[in-house]
């Protein structure tokens, strides 16, 4: 039961209350520069959720037992980002050989992920937050993959929630100057005030 | 010489990476709670956009071609590490308050954006110059978000208190996340009114990307761009050809129907 309760919580706190996108600022170029369809938003959000999931799995595997062990903490920056350039490049092969339908879905986002900040964030914070010494090795990596997840799905939901907005407002009488970006980032800045509401949830 | 003061201006009017490019937008809005927040983080970013652009541009003839981008990227990140130790060592505040942002260097399209477009194409002493324009432009742009922001939000500017309480009241949700949401917004939209030259603005991918980080990284991540279009082209085509297929499956079918019952 308790553990359930914390997956719960962990769930709710990081898609709603901590989004991603919306309150921690991370991964803002793909919600602005894939968010023109829902349908290219659904492929992006996908594909997101799919690589952070694996991505804080194994950078907290190396963590926990590579870098950790050796003292090696401070080269965690380099080591996260090569881990996640390399599970890009090879989930793509990967699914290209193996999977040809989910590739044709997600294939074509996967290699604009590794520049997503919200990879390399999530995997730095989970390093910062889960290595307090309250958490045993394994509890750390199940405690990443869940928050990686939850991240994840924050973002998916952000994402599609900004398209299905941006594709009601073209057919919108917007001001001259504020058509195209501004509007958008006016947009996200609103989503942004709802989703302050999740705040007293927890 | 000229070339490097060209560098300069370069970096910081002509191309300056926030307000004309847009680059490196998570950054920008999200350390821009203050004026003091954003010069940090544009100095730690410019330290590292000179050193990486030093570096890349001395061993440009050594990195090979096809894995340029992987090589770029440990550069980067080397650097990184650098600073982001010596701030921990001398500045543990600033450290504190950038947070994550630091580390995310890494991923600033800036960075590998000179070191694809410029740094790996050029001389060093150009290409230190680039990084010094280029970082300064950056600095400039985040202070002055910040400095808005930090006005607007706390009536603050460095932490000096300009307008006190009695006069003006602060509107606290700009330093809070939809604020920088909305600063940025009135920003670009009052570079539309005065059709200032900026990536969103001017169509085509002339100036940047689009404010599509994934685009300026660089060549390959062009061609990735490209290969999207094309995928989703191809897609619309093959939608269309199926839906004719059925309607003529359908007229075929009917006009059996129709054979039979006669």
């Amino acid at each position: 039961m308790e553990i359930l309760k914390t997956v719960f919580i962990t769930l709710i706190s990081t898609t709603l209350i901590n989004n991603v996108v919306l309150s921690q600022f991370l991964g803002l170029c793909p919600f602005l520069g894939v968010s023109k369809s829902t349908k290219s938003a659904g492929g992006m959000g996908g594909a997101v959720i799919f690589v952070i999931t694996v991505s804080s799995l194994l950078a907290s595997l190396a963590y926990t037992f590579i870098l950790k062990p050796l003292g090696l903490e401070y080269l965690q920056t380099i080591a996260f980002i090569v881990i996640i350039a390399a599970l890009v490049q090879f989930v793509e092969m990967f699914l290209k050989k193996k999977i040809p339908s989910l590739y044709n879905a997600l294939g074509v986002y996967l290699p604009l992920i590794t520049t997503n900040c919200a990879v390399l964030g999530v995997a730095i914070n989970n390093v910062t937050n889960f290595n307090n010494g309250d958490f045993s090795a394994l509890q750390t990596v199940l405690m990443s993959v869940l928050t990686g997840f939850g991240t994840a799905v924050g973002f998916a939901i952000s994402i599609l929630i900004l398209a299905g907005i941006r594709e009601k407002i073209q057919f919108n009488d917007i001001p001259k100057s504020f058509k195209g970006m501004p509007i958008t980032l006016i947009t996200a800045g609103l989503m942004a005030i709802a989703f302050f509401g999740f705040q007293g949830l927890i | 010489m000229k070339r490097c003061i060209e560098r300069l201006f370069n970096g910081l009017i002509k191309e300056n990476p926030t307000f004309v490019l847009m680059l490196g937008m998570c950054p920008t809005l999200a350390v821009t709670t203050s004026a003091f927040n954003g010069f940090g983080m544009g100095l730690s970013t410019t330290a590292v956009l000179i050193m990486s652009n030093l570096m890349i541009s001395a061993l440009r003839k050594v990195i090979p071609n096809g894995v340029r981008m992987p090589a770029f990227i440990v550069i980067v990140a080397s650097f990184v590490t650098i600073v982001q130790l010596v701030l921990k060592a001398y500045v543990p505040s600033l450290d504190k308050s950038l947070g994550v942002f630091i580390p995310l260097i890494v991923v600033n399209c800036i960075i590998l954006g000179r070191a694809e477009a410029y740094a790996s194409k050029n001389p060093v002493l150009p290409s230190i110059f680039d990084g010094i324009g280029m970082g300064l432009g950056f600095t400039g742009a985040l202070t002055i978000i910040g400095a808005v922001r930090e006005i607007l939000g706390s009536g603050a500017v460095f932490g000096y208190q300009i307008l006190s309480e009695k006069v003006f009241t602060p509107i606290s949700i700009f330093i809070l996340a939809p604020g920088a949401f909305f600063v940025l917004a009135c920003l670009t939209a009052l570079q539309n009114k005065f059709k200032a030259p900026s990536a969103t603005n001017i169509e085509g991918e002339k100036l940047a990307c689009n404010s599509h980080c994934a685009t300026c990284v660089g060549k390959q991540s062009c061609i990735n761009h490209q290969l999207v279009e094309k995928q989703k082209i191809e897609i619309a085509e093959k939608e269309k050809q199926e839906k004719l297929k059925k309607a003529e499956e359908l007229k075929r079918k009917m006009a059996e129907n129709k054979g039979g019952n006669e």
